[in-house]
């Protein structure tokens, strides 16, 4: 469904210029919930960005249902690790999650379901006409969650969405991506670094090299559905699959130059 | 003292030092003898017989309704302007220089340009209160659009916002707490030029009335005149803040919790 | 800061004839001059209102071998510098003292915020009767005018000082006066400055105005004397000096409020960004 094929970003020009990554490589198939895995500062974000086409690659291409990427695709939407700054302050909860729908010129009665139904599926209905500033940071990443489903996306990329939330949040949070995803069917890119959250929630795990960021290895995860904070964490599968990231992580850092990947680069965000 | 009854002071003072320096001033001046400052009952007996409602049809609503017109007009060119130079850095670097020059020029210095080409009509005045209202406007909205949030700009081109509701609805909120000070910035301006207007070249008008009163030696009346341009500027000013306090709500709300 | 090489979108939407990004400030003063120089000449603006910019500038640089341009240019920056310094060394030390007292500045605040907001233009017929038509006029309502800003500025800044500075201050024992100097004062400079900046921009405009309302000798004053003696050249002239002296005093104070905002620890109290 997604494929990414020789994916390279570098950032500047001559003797500035630094690779972000080097040669990516890696596919999603529909209904999978994939997350990506690595170290810091190997370009997840800017991988994610070009994902979106929110960032145009150096090299290679991405391609969604065998169509080139090429600026922000309409079937997909992306969560930003930065909940307080992706709500727009002056809108509440309902215009937040409503305004994308503006784009598909739906009646109001069909849209005002779609807002409706998805703030449920957060656990968010009493809060409809509150506005941003007045909920927590859990709650607010919830209604950036809310707002991607209500758009009906075919595949949903995530920048590290819970990092910025406490523990208790974030399990609450990564419970609720995965009962959203089996109400809505949709497929996941999930990046984050925290290899717990990774073994989690995925299907399938792509672990990266730090920069230049290459594919060090993808791995399937085997554990069974539903999953749960205890349950599945007690599994001796649940540590293998964790130890086994882990490790493949650790090992290409020893060996890779210390190279600096920009992942806070001003992505030059055309206006 | 402890601090809530320091508060309370602190409060008590408040209210009550401007009413006791209007108290010392209607009795400092009730005996004066000089002519340029009469004594302040006189001020505002003449103040209630020439503002309270005999000369607003002739001097009070002429004046509002060019400040009003002027500055309306620089708020639409200015905002529109704003939002389109604001989203394009090109544009903006072509306009800079004119910006800035024509920004620098004191506003009175182009009264008798707008005199010579317009004449001494009411358009003449509109046009330098609108002319003059711009400039703050437009930079603060310029600054507003381009001090977007860089998340927020992702957010929406990722959800592939159409280009007017990105404008109306993203952009020109987003900077709506700048616009809101550059139009503060303008209002007075708009008061100020609207005054010197009526001064230089005008047969009616609170600031005509003023200067005649002067030179006809009219004394409590100018002073009746100078009290109503204070009040004026003052409600003005309050009547502004309370509109923006209303409108930017949720901008205090936004920083309080960032901030907090 | 170069931007990134984005070779495909570069390629396609190249025009033939792209304008550098740091030439389009000179084209476009430019395209400006050429529609000034020949509008006028070919009669779409009135020559009589409009002439063309050649004249106005052959104009101003006649003007300047003119004693009387420099007389005027002198007394305008006489009248400017006089409200602003005034302004400035009332406002400053009012503005320390109310702001250093919780209790002082509760008490002026509401004479403050009734004072501020009158347009000093208001006064200008009670500076008339009481100073005439020199330069008293002229640098009272200035000063009036510029008072506020700076007032202002200086408050806000000596009530922004950071508590924990203060508090540490105290801590080792630093008197009240001490404090004052060496921990209020420092960080109230940059508010201070950029409040000078925007008074000496009311100083300007107070005195041009002056000038021109009233009749005190200065640049206002010309440009009101060319305009009604025909002379549309002149008057466009000196309306290009009054801009000129606009950008440069700016100017100066714009490099100030940089240069003291450059070693000040940044203490903005805007956007926290995330």
């Amino acid at each position: 469904m997604l494929k990414v094929e020789h994916l390279g970003k570098t950032y500047g020009e001559g003797d500035d210029a630094v690779e972000a990554i080097g040669d990516l490589d890696f596919e999603v198939r529909e209904n999978e919930f994939v997350c990506i895995v690595g170290p810091s500062g190997c370009g997840k974000t800017t991988l994610l960005k070009c994902m979106s086409g929110l960032l145009t690659p150096t090299r290679g291409e991405i391609r969604l249902h065998d169509e080139r990427i090429d600026g922000p695709p309409e079937r997909m939407a992306l969560v930003f690790q930065e909940y307080g700054r992706s709500l727009y302050p002056w809108m509440s909860v309902r215009q937040n999650v409503a305004f994308p729908l503006r784009r598909k010129r739906l009646d109001k009665q069909a849209a005002s379901e779609l807002v409706e139904r998805a703030v449920e599926s957060v656990g968010l209905t009493g809060f409809l006409d509150r506005y941003p500033w007045e909920l927590s940071g859990g709650m607010q990443q919830r209604v950036a969650i809310a707002r991607a489903l209500a758009y009906q996306p075919v595949i949903l990329l995530m920048d590290e969405p819970f990092a910025s939330v406490d523990a208790q949040t974030r399990a609450d949070l990564e419970d609720l991506i995965l009962e959203v995803r089996r109400q809505y069917g949709v497929t996941v890119v999930f990046v984050t670094h925290d290899i717990d959250e990774s073994v989690y929630l995925g299907d399938r795990i792509v672990v990266l090299t730090p920069a230049p960021t290459k594919v060090q290895e993808t791995l399937d995860v085997d554990l069974p559905f539903p999953r749960d904070q205890l349950e599945t964490k007690e599994q001796p599968e649940f540590a293998r699959l964790r130890a086994h990231v882990y490790r493949s992580i650790k090992r290409k850092r020893t060996s890779a130059e210390p190279a600096r990947a920009p992942e806070e680069q001003p992505a030059t965000t055309r206006s | 003292m402890t601090r809530g009854r320091q508060r309370l002071l602190a409060t008590g003072l408040e209210v009550t030092v401007p009413i006791l320096l209007l108290v010392i001033w209607a009795v400092a001046s009730s005996a004066s003898e000089t002519y340029y400052f009469p004594p302040l009952t006189d001020i505002l007996s003449t103040f209630a017989d020439t503002w309270v409602f005999e000369r607003v049809g002739s001097d009070v609503v002429p004046s509002l309704v060019r400040m009003g017109l002027g500055f309306g007009i620089a708020v639409v060119v200015a905002i529109s302007t704003g939002l389109l130079l604001g989203l394009s850095p090109r544009a903006r670097r072509a306009a800079a220089p004119i910006v800035e020059f024509l920004r620098a020029i004191p506003p009175p210095a182009l009264l008798p340009f707008a005199i010579l080409v317009i004449g001494v009509g009411n358009s003449m005045k509109v046009f330098i209160i609108a002319f003059v209202c711009i400039w703050p406007i437009l930079l603060n909205t310029i600054d507003g659009v381009t001090g977007v949030d860089p998340t927020l700009r992702d957010t929406t081109r990722v959800y592939g916002i159409n280009r007017r509701d990105r404008l109306w609805r993203v952009m020109l909120p987003a900077a709506s707490p700048q616009v809101f000070a550059g139009m503060r910035t303008s209002l007075s301006l708009a008061l100020i030029l609207m005054v010197i207007s009526e001064m230089v070249a005008s047969t009616n008008g609170i600031g005509y009335f003023v200067l005649q009163s002067q030179r006809t030696f009219a004394i409590p009346e100018m002073w009746s005149g100078i009290l109503l341009l204070g009040i004026l500027g003052y409600t003005l000013n309050g009547v502004f803040v309370l509109i923006e306090r209303r409108v930017l709500r949720w901008h205090r709300g936004a920083r309080a919790s960032a901030l907090g | 800061m170069t931007s990134v090489a984005r070779p495909a979108a570069v390629r396609r939407r190249r025009p033939p004839l792209r304008v550098p990004d740091w030439l389009l400030p000179w084209v476009s003063v430019l395209g400006v001059l050429v529609l000034f120089e020949v509008l006028p000449r070919i009669g779409v603006l009135p020559r009589d209102h409009f002439p063309p910019i050649s004249e106005t500038l052959s104009t101003l640089g006649e003007e300047l071998g003119e004693a009387g341009f420099w007389e005027a240019v002198s007394n305008t920056l006489q009248g400017w510098a006089l409200g602003l310094g005034i302004a400035a060394g009332l406002a400053i030390p009012i503005g320390i003292v109310i702001g250093s007292s919780r209790l002082l500045y509760r008490a002026s605040r509401g004479v403050i915020e009734f004072l501020r907001p009158i347009p000093s233009v208001a006064l200008i017929p009670l500076a008339i009767l009481i100073y005439g038509t020199g330069l008293e006029s002229k640098v009272f309502l200035a000063a009036f005018a510029s008072f506020w800003q700076v007032l202002v500025a200086t408050l806000y800044g000596v009530q922004d000082v950071d508590p924990v500075a203060t508090d540490t201050a105290r801590s080792f024992g630093f008197s009240r006066l001490q404090r004052l100097f060496r921990v209020t004062l420092p960080s109230a400079v940059p508010y201070i400055a950029t409040g000078l900046r925007i008074a000496s921009a009311v100083s300007l405009i107070l005195t041009v105005t002056a000038e021109l309302v009233i009749g005190a000798p200065g640049l206002g004053r010309s440009i009101n004397l060319a305009r009604s003696g025909g002379n549309e050249e002149l008057m466009y002239a000196l309306i290009l000096t009054t801009g000129i002296l606009g950008v440069l005093l700016n100017g100066i104070f714009v490099r100030a409020e940089r240069r003291v905002l450059r070693w000040h620890p940044s203490q903005r109290s805007g956007e926290a960004g995330a």
